[in-house]
Order: structure tokens, then C-alpha cells, then sequence
């Protein structure tokens, strides 16, 4: 590597991780003069990735590349770097390459520590902490279906990594040598309570118990775990994950200062003893500490850019590292743990620690305030962590309400109240007060452009309730109403619209916007609006100038898929098929190539089809006495059923018989989104009735109806609304429940966020439905009449319509031709779909 | 995107040399506030015809999903700016540019775009 004969200051940086990459950027977006040239040299084969989002690599083989450095920074990877010359300054690297610098900037992070156990080394035996790793793992547990597995150590990265390895179908255990889980950041109250969390995800949990060490099987891998008791746990898999050890080895081979327990030592500008060398990241040891968390790191990249550049303008450097937030979270789907601040502040004097434990949930609550109960010093949230966001921003503050009040999520602070230097966002370092100041300079207005703007937001992602909130109260603050209107276009919500349309009988989009808003519309409110003339009965939803109004979905009534092809779903009400209509699904998918598939929703999905297909595939379809299964629209999808009474032994009623009912009667229902609802036969509940926006449990007397459920990201258990009902009761229930809701909530709002927003909630849902509170039963009983009376398939009428049918084609000027850029390929005697490489982008210059 | 990429020549936009008009349809074949895709030479163009009557061409590939679908999206207007959403992850695009207005290092390929008296509709290549 020759890095020529330039005047310019030459910058070598070693390791490409995050903080290598962040030092790059920061120090290339101040530095405009170009006052330095960089050369970064790192040992993995490719550029620097997201760490953090590793696991995510592996779940959902999400890409993780950091954009591209710009031109002018020569990258060199592959390749570690083997040797320091300080007197010399020159680096040489493992390919023989020797590399000068005037600044020398060690980015070399850390490495999983392995402790010293026999077999250690035995082959099976993985770390989590690169993409190269990730991908052995993953060989190696496809070779073994059922494998049995263990991942030593109980913290943060060893919990995140069991899951991961339980997604990969082993068996998997987690050893912690101390007494409970994540004994860094939990008391043993919290690690108590995530331990039951972490089982009842089916994995086996043995803390408190050293291992003894690895034993191989016949094959020479590894086959046990050893624990120190004398039992073992057979496993053909084994990760470490028992904490990281700086990656100080090139500093010491150079005779540069490291700590005692490893780390590259450096003053509060991450300087290290040598005034030509730097450190930053994982593997410097700055105010005593190593920081393990990504936050501190960028820190430390952003202070030595800032320096960097001091030394070569002659400008003053100012910036310094002053200590880091290292409140966590753990990121595994369905866990809330989080701890903030100095969760062990109350083993100190003059502390308060105030816990709240709520076995049947399953949460635990810890917050330690100074003595006078007002300043925040830390905590702990197990089960539930929905306010860590704002809680860890008031660590060293003091707190609205008190520690009591605050537990219990009572005082929800407002984003205003909180104070300046509080830092929002950890990961990217930045306070309340720049956030305030860039939305009121640049006059930001959206949580996209905060994000843009400042980096708030943009890694770990768990500030950004905090910063809608700064937002919204500098919005108000500025006389700019943070309003309930659905986009640009209407200052109304979704359920004002509502109301105009079915109080004024409006019928068009177009009278709408022009009476009542502004502009042409959009992506928001076009769907929208077409949703509530869908839901107030206005005729096909293709019908004149409604089509305009539809997302692609709807317009071509499927499901868009990746390629730009669709699915087919048609309806099987309460998920019963005769064997002629199943073969008709059988030989339609055959005969089109479509890729079948049994859905969560107790039918069967056909995928792949171009649009110039859909109204084929149709035809044959409704010929055999299929229709709509609307999976496109925001309507009702699926009332799934368990076999019930005529079948079971245990079933009390007929549960298939009331699915198929409720399914006629809701079918093609417009909603502000999906609606979705299971029966079940009797109290084993096999159909997962209350997990729906409705659902029906058999009894001995009749029906229990169960409200606002919801699977999904966020699942909610649906709430008894009324017990033992007969057939028409119930009916009569669910008709007016979805009709209210229909009327009343905010687009895409499903039945349980609607429920949980509404004041009075399930109490005040029974004094309008049952009682008739609002004297508005009749209206809506009326109104699901008509709905109920006016339905008809949207695919019988649309085939039999030649002006719809005309839209089904890929290409205007060539009807007949298929759209050449779907492709498929082979996959398990199926076809997936195959993306091909489309034009270059056109990159606009800034 | 992974490994199942492939490069097809039919794909890729040519370099604008002479201008080639192409007649495509009807303009009353366009429905108001909708696109609708036409195949030129191999490349796929994007055209939309919006509530007022005028006439857009851009590329038909979303650059954000790598599909083929530009046409598909919703129509609509930010703040005066007459835009067209992708229908897969919904990035907003400026009719008249292409320029993308949640991204504005990405901007998708225009295409001139013309209604003749006789009332056919042709576009630029
Ligand atoms: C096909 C299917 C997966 C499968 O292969 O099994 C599926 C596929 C999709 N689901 Fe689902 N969901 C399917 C069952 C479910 C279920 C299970 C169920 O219905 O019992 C759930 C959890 C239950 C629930 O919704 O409460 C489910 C929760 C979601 C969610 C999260 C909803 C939420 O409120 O959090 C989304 C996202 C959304 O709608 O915003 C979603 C969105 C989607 C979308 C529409 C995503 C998209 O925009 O491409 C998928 C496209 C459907 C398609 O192309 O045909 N899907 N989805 C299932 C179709 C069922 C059917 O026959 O209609
Ligand atoms: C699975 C996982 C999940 C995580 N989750 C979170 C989280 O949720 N939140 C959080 O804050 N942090 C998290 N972290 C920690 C975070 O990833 C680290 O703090 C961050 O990666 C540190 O960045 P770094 O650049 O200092 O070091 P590294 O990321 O370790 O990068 C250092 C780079 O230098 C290279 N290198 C080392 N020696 C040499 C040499 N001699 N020559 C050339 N190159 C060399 C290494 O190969 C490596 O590529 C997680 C880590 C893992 C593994
Ligand atoms: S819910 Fe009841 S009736 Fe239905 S299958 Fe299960 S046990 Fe049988
Ligand atoms: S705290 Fe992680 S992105 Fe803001």
C-alpha cells in the first residue's frame, strides 16, 4: 500500500468495527479541507456492519453493512495489522504490507472471553460476535437438526445469543455461573423474575453452578457440558458468551500502557501515553472503565475525530469523553428487561430503594432515588419496560411525580419537563436540548427528520417514544397544534372523516378534499377515506373514481408481494373445506405454478401470480364456488374454528357452525384495519379465541364473548365482554362492537389499541353496547342490516365487469405481454420468487 | 438482496442519446389519479395521469425493493409537489423530478412525456 506522495497529515486507523467507521465519518464530514488523508485497516473480510443488530443477521438475514465510506478513504480489509513502529510510525500488517501515519487510531474492539475450561477447543465450540461466526453456527446446526445446545453465560449478549440459537431448532440451555440471570444489571429480585420470563420461551436455565468443562462425543466434537455438581447436559453445541476482553494486544506489543485487567489506557480525550496514537472504542480503557455498549464507543470516535481535526486546522479542540450512559436493554422479542442509571445505587447509604413485584404478570420494578425520594439515581424493569425511555432519561434528575406514582406509570412525563443536558438518546449521545434546538432551527416536524437530523433514534431505536414526545412539546410550544389529522390534507381524524362522510352523505373523495381539505391527497388518506365509503356502503370498491383511491392491494384485490407479483386467497369460512373444492385449489395452483401455502389463518394462500393472471385464476375459482377472501383489504380476514362439538369428545356447542356463520355475516366488512375472530368449542380454547379482535368460547349455556384480543407485535389477551349468550344475543353484540368501532377509531388502529385508548374501556363498551348509553344501538344495528344486505363477492362482480378487467394487465401498450421482470427459482418442489438487478440508482449530488 | 441476483440487459436504462417518441396508448386508456406501465424496448416506464390532466413518465422500478411497481403506487400531492407512492414500502416520489422526498440521494429515471392532438399518448426514450 503506497499512500503517495500527498502533503496532506496521513491517519491509519486500525478495525473496522462501529467505532472505526463512526471515526471515519465524523472526522470526513467536518473535515472539508481534506486536511487529512485516511487509510483503515481491518481484520475482518468485510467493511465495518452493525453489531448491535447481529442477532437480526441471523433471525431474518437482515443486512447490516454501515453505508460506504465516501471517496477519498482507502479501506483495506482482510488483512490484521501485526506490528506497531511508534518510532518509526509505520504499521505492518499480516500480508507484509507497511503502512505510515502521521495519527494512529486503534479502533480494535474486543473479543469474546473464553474461559480456560478443558474442550474448549473441541469443534462445535462457537463465540457470537462477527458475521463470520454467525455463519459457522449456522452450518453447524443445520448439519444437526435436534441438536441439544448451551450457551455459557447468563448476560445481555449470552441471553440474546439462546434465543437466537433456539430460532435455529436446538434445544437450548444457558449456564450462568452466578446465582441469577444478567447479574450486571439485575438485583436478584429482577433476575428471579426474568428467569420465569426466559423459561416459559422453552429454554433451560441452570445458574449458580460453574462448569466443569466440554466432553467429546464418538465424532470428536463436542457431545456435554460438564457442570461442576457432577451433571451434565448432552449438547452437540456450545457458544461462550461469558463476557469480552479488550483487544489491547497490538498496544502492548508497542510498549503503550494497558490496565490491569486489559484495555488500552487513555486520557478523557482518548489519547493514549504516545501523543501520535489514539484509542477508541471496546478496546480503550478510558477513566478506568472498558465500555462494552455501543454509545460510549461512538462517543469516543466523536471526540478524536473533533481532536483530529484541532490538530491539523490549529483549531481548539474542545471536545472530551465525561463518562457514558449505560442503561440497557435487552433485545429479545417478547422480554421486557431493562435497567437504567446505577441499578445498585441503594446498597450505598442514603438511598431509597422502592420495589414493586407482580407475580401473576410476571413484572418487577426497582427504582433507587436519592434519600428525599426526588432525585432518580437508577433501577430495574422486568415484564414490563414501556417506561424505560423516559425513566432512563431522568436518571440524575429529579422526578415528576414520586417514586410510587412513577412505578405504577402513573406520571408519564411529559417530554417538555424534561431537562436539557438529559441525554435522550444513549447510543448516538445526544440531549434533550440539541434535539430542541435542531427542531426548532431546522423547523423539523416529523420523528423521521429528528432522526435524520440528529442521529436521535437511528440505532437501538428505544428512545424514539422519547423523542416524539420532545417533539410534539416543541410542536405545541411553537403554536404549531399537534394535531389529530390524518395527514396534510385534512386537519380531521380518521373518526371525524368518519362522521362528515355519514352525516353529510358524502360520496367522493373528490367532494371530500374539496369541501373539507386541501391538496390531491395521499398514500394516508386516499386508503382511508376509501375505507369509510367502504364501510358506509358505497357500492364496488373499484367503482368509478373509488378505484384511484385503493392501495395496490386493494386495486388489484391481492396481496403484493416482494416481486411485484400477488397472492390468491380465497375464502374458506371457519377454515372448513370439502375435498372437491380443496382439489379445485390443488389443480388451479398446479396449472397457474403458484406456490402454495396452509396460512395462520385456517386457509390456504397461492402466491405468485402476475396481475394478468389474477382474473384467470379468479374465473376458475369462482366457478367452483370460491370468492374473496379479502386477506388484501383492511376488513374482516378469518373467523377460525376448532372442530367443536360434532367431532370433539369435549366440545359443549357447535363451534364450526357459529364460525362459518359469523364469517358470512362480517365478510367483505371495511374496517380502520384487519379484523380478525376464532370460536371455540368449549373452554380448552383450541381455536385461540382470545387472541381476536373477537372471540366466541362455547359453554354449557351458550357463548362467552371475549373483545379486543390481538396476536401480532403486541398481543392482548381480548376481555370478557358478557357470559352464556344465546345465538342472537350474541350476534346482536358483535354487531354493534364492530360498527362502533368502525365509526370511532383512528386509522390502522386495531380493535385492542382502540379499546385501550377508550375512556371508560371495556365498562364503558358495555354501557353503549348492552345498555345502550349513547342511544345510537338502533343506528347501528341498521347499519350492519344494510352491510349484511349489500354484500356481494368483489371478485364475481369484478370479472363480470369488462371495464376492471381491462386494469389487470402488466403493460398498457402490450396486454398480452407477461411482465418480463418476474423470475422464480426452484425451491423445496416449489418456486420463490427472484429478484433481478434493476437500473443504477440515480444519486443526486447534495 | 442475496446471491439469487441476476443482471438482465433488458433491464438497464440506456444512456440518452437521440430522443426516440414512442406512442403507448390512448390517453383516455390512462385512468385519472392512477398510473399504468408500458414496455419500450425492453425498459418498463411508469406513466401517470393525474387529477388535473397531466402527464408524468418515470421508471417503473422501485429502487427501494428492487421490484418493478412504480405504477402501482398511490397518487397524491406534498405540499404542491404532484407525487406518486411506492406501493411496496411506500417511499414518496416528485412526479416531475423523480426525485425521491423521504430519500433525497435516490432519485428514480424521468421520461419526457407528451398527449398528441389526435389524442395518443408517447413517450421519450
Ligand atoms: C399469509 C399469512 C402468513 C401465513 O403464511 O400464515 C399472513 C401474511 C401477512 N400478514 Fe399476517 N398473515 C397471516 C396470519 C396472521 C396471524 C394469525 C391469525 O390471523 O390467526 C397474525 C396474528 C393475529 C393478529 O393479527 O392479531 C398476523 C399478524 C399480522 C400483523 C400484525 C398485526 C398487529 O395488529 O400487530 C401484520 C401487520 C399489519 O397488519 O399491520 C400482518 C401482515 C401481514 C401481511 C399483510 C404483510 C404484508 O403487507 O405483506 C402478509 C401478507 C399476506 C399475503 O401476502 O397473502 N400480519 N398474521 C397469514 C394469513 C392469514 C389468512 O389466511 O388471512
Ligand atoms: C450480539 C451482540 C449484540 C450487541 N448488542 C448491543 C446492544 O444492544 N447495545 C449496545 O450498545 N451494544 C451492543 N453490542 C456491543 C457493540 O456491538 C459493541 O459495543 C461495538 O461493536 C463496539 O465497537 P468497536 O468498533 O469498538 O469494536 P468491534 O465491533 O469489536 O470492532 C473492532 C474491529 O476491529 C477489528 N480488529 C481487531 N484487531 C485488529 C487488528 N489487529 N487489525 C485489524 N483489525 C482488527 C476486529 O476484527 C473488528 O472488526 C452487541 C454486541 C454483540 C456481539
Ligand atoms: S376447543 Fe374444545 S371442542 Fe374444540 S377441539 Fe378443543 S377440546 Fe375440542
Ligand atoms: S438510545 Fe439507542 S437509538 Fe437512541
Amino acid at each position: 500500500m503506497d499512500v503517495g506522495g500527498d502533503t496532506r497529515r496521513r491517519l491509519v486507523v486500525i478495525g473496522h468495527g462501529p467505532a472505526g467507521h463512526r471515526l471515519v465519518e465524523a472526522l470526513r464530514e467536518r473535515d472539508t479541507a481534506g486536511a487529512w488523508q485516511i487509510t483503515v485497516i481491518g481484520e475482518e473480510t468485510r467493511p465495518a456492519y452493525d453489531r448491535v443488530a447481529l442477532t437480526s443477521y441471523l433471525t431474518e438475514d437482515a443486512e447490516l453493512a454501515f453505508p460506504a465510506h465516501g471517496p477519498g478513504v482507502r479501506l483495506h480489509t482482510g488483512d490484521p495489522v501485526t506490528g506497531i513502529d511508534r518510532a518509526a510510525r509505520t504499521v505492518t500488517t499480516a500480508s507484509g504490507a507497511v503502512v505510515g501515519y502521521d495519527a494512529l487510531v486503534l479502533a480494535t474492539g474486543s473479543s469474546p472471553f473464553v474461559p480456560p475450561v478443558p474442550g474448549r477447543d473441541l469443534p462445535g465450540v462457537f463465540v457470537y460476535r462477527t458475521i463470520d461466526d454467525l455463519d459457522a453456527l449456522r452450518a453447524h446446526c443445520a448439519a444437526r437438526p435436534d441438536a441439544g445446545g448451551v450457551v455459557v453465560g447468563g448476560g445481555l449478549l449470552g441471553l440474546e445469543a439462546a434465543r437466537a440459537l433456539q430460532g435455529l431448532g436446538v434445544d437450548t440451555h444457558v449456564v450462568e455461573v452466578a446465582p441469577w440471570l444478567m447479574p450486571r444489571q439485575l438485583d436478584e429480585g429482577g433476575g428471579a423474575m426474568l428467569r420465569r420470563h426466559i423459561e416459559s420461551l422453552g429454554l433451560t436455565v441452570h445458574a449458580g453452578t460453574p462448569m466443569a468443562g466440554l466432553e467429546a462425543g464418538p465424532d470428536g466434537g463436542v457431545a456435554r457440558v460438564r457442570l461442576s455438581d457432577g451433571s451434565a447436559i448432552e449438547s452437540s453445541v456450545v457458544v461462550f458468551s461469558a463476557g469480552i476482553r479488550p483487544r489491547d494486544e497490538l498496544a502492548r506489543g508497542c510498549g503503550l500502557p494497558v490496565g490491569e485487567r486489559g484495555g488500552i489506557v487513555v486520557d478523557a480525550t482518548c489519547r493514549t501515553a504516545d501523543p501520535a496514537v489514539w484509542a477508541v472504542g471496546e478496546c480503550a480503557l478510558v477513566d478506568g472503565q472498558v465500555y462494552g455498549l455501543v454509545g460510549p464507543c461512538f462517543t469516543m470516535a466523536e471526540v478524536v475525530a473533533d481532536r483530529l481535526l484541532a490538530e491539523a486546522t490549529g483549531g481548539p479542540g474542545q471536545a472530551a469523553f465525561g463518562g457514558a450512559d449505560t442503561s440497557t436493554k435487552l433485545k429479545l422479542m417478547g422480554v421486557d428487561v431493562a435497567s437504567f442509571g446505577d441499578p445498585f445505587a441503594d446498597r450505598a447509604e442514603g438511598t431509597l430503594g422502592v420495589t414493586y413485584t407482580d407475580p401473576v404478570g410476571g413484572v418487577y420494578k426497582k427504582l433507587v432515588v436519592s434519600d428525599d425520594a426526588r432525585t432518580l439515581l437508577g433501577g430495574v424493569l422486568v415484564g414490563d419496560a414501556t417506561t424505560y425511555p423516559t425513566l432512563r432519561a431522568y436518571v440524575g434528575a429529579e422526578l415528576p411525580g414520586s417514586p410510587e406514582q412513577t412505578l405504577f406509570g402513573g406520571t408519564e412525563p411529559a417530554g417538555g419537563d424534561l431537562p436539557g443536558a438529559t441525554v435522550i438518546c444513549s447510543c448516538n449521545n445526544v440531549s434533550a436540548e440539541t434535539i430542541r434546538c435542531s427542531i426548532r432551527d431546522e423547523g423539523l416536524t416529523d420523528v423521521a427528520a429528528v432522526k435524520g437530523c440528529t442521529r436521535a433514534g437511528s440505532s437501538c431505536g428505544s428512545c424514539v417514544p422519547l423523542v416524539k414526545k420532545l417533539l410534539d412539546a416543541e410542536l405545541v410550544a411553537a403554536g404549531i397544534e399537534v394535531s389529530k389529522a390524518i395527514c396534510e390534507h385534512f386537519e380531521h381524524s380518521r373518526a371525524e372523516l368518519f362522521d362528515i362522510v355519514r352525516v353529510r352523505r358524502i360520496t367522493t373523495f373528490t367532494q371530500l378534499i374539496n369541501e373539507h381539505g386541501r391538496g390531491r391527497g395521499c398514500d394516508i388518506c386516499k386508503p382511508a377515506v376509501a375505507s369509510i365509503l367502504a364501510s358506509l356502503g358505497n357500492g364496488h370498491i373499484l367503482d368509478g373514481e373509488q378505484a384511484a383511491l385503493q392501495d395496490t392491494n386493494d386495486h388489484f384485490l391481492a396481496n403484493l408481494q416482494k416481486n411485484g407479483t400477488y397472492s390468491v386467497v380465497p375464502r374458506i369460512p371457519g377454515g372448513e373445506i370439502t375435498p372437491d373444492k380443496l382439489i379445485v385449489i390443488g389443480e388451479v395452483a398446479r396449472d397457474f405454478g403458484l406456490y402454495t401455502k396452509i396460512t395462520g389463518g385456517q386457509r390456504i394462500d397461492l402466491f405468485g401470480a402476475r396481475v394478468d393472471q389474477l382474473p384467470q385464476i379468479w374465473k376458475r375459482l369462482v366457478d367452483a364456488g370460491f370468492e374473496s377472501g379479502h386477506a388484501y383489504g383492511k376488513a374482516l380476514r378469518t373467523v377460525k374454528s376448532c372442530v367443536g362439538s360434532t367431532w370433539c369428545r369435549f366440545g359443549v356447542q357447535d363451534s364450526v357452525a357459529m364460525a362459518i356463520r359469523l364469517e358470512l355475516r362480517y365478510r367483505g366488512l371495511r374496517a380502520p384495519h384487519k379484523l380478525k375472530s376464532a370460536v371455540s368449542g368449549c373452554a380448552r380454547e383450541c381455536a385461540e379465541a382470545q387472541s381476536k379482535d373477537f372471540g366466541v368460547i362455547a359453554t354449557e349455556r351458550g357463548w362467552n364473548l371475549y373483545l379486543a384480543g390481538n396476536g401480532g407485535m403486541r398481543p392482548r389477551h381480548a376481555d370478557l365482554f358478557a357470559s352464556d349468550l344465546d345465538d342472537e344475543t350474541l350476534i346482536r353484540y358483535i354487531d354493534r362492537f364492530l360498527m362502533f368501532y368502525i365509526r370511532t377509531a383512528d386509522r390502522l388502529q386495531r380493535t385492542a389499541s382502540w379499546l385501550e385508548g377508550l375512556d371508560g374501556g371495556i365498562d364503558y363498551l358495555r354501557e353503549v353496547i348492552v345498555e345502550d348509553r349513547l342511544g345510537i344501538c338502533a343506528e347501528l344495528d341498521a347499519a350492519m342490516e344494510r352491510h349484511v344486505a349489500a354484500y356481494s363477492d368483489e371478485w364475481r362482480d369484478t370479472l363480470a365487469d369488462p371495464d376492471k378487467l381491462r386494469r389487470f394487465v402488466s403493460f398498457v401498450n402490450a396486454p398480452t405481454v407477461p411482465d418480463p421482470s418476474i423470475a422464480f427459482a426452484p425451491e423445496r418442489d416449489q418456486i420463490k420468487p427472484v429478484l433481478l438487478a434493476g437500473p443504477q440508482l440515480e444519486v443526486v449530488s447534495r | 438482496m442475496t446471491a439469487d441476483v441476476q443482471t438482465g440487459p433488458a433491464h438497464a436504462v440506456p444512456a440518452p442519446t437521440t430522443t426516440r417518441w414512442h406512442e403507448v396508448c390512448a390517453y383516455e386508456d390512462l385512468l385519472p389519479e392512477r398510473g399504468a406501465c408500458a414496455l419500450l424496448e425492453g425498459i418498463q416506464v411508469a406513466i401517470f395521469r393525474t387529477f388535473d390532466g397531466e402527464l408524468f413518465a418515470l421508471s417503473n422500478f422501485d429502487p427501494f425493493s428492487g421490484a418493478y411497481v412504480i405504477a402501482r403506487g398511490i397518487l397524491g400531492t406534498r405540499g404542491g409537489t404532484p407525487t406518486v407512492a411506492s406501493p411496496m414500502y411506500k417511499q414518496v416520489f416528485d412526479l416531475r423530478t423523480g426525485r425521491c422526498l423521504d430519500d433525497t440521494e435516490v432519485a428514480l429515471p424521468t421520461f419526457g412525456v407528451r398527449r398528441t392532438p389526435a389524442g395518443r399518448v408517447e413517450v421519450a426514450l
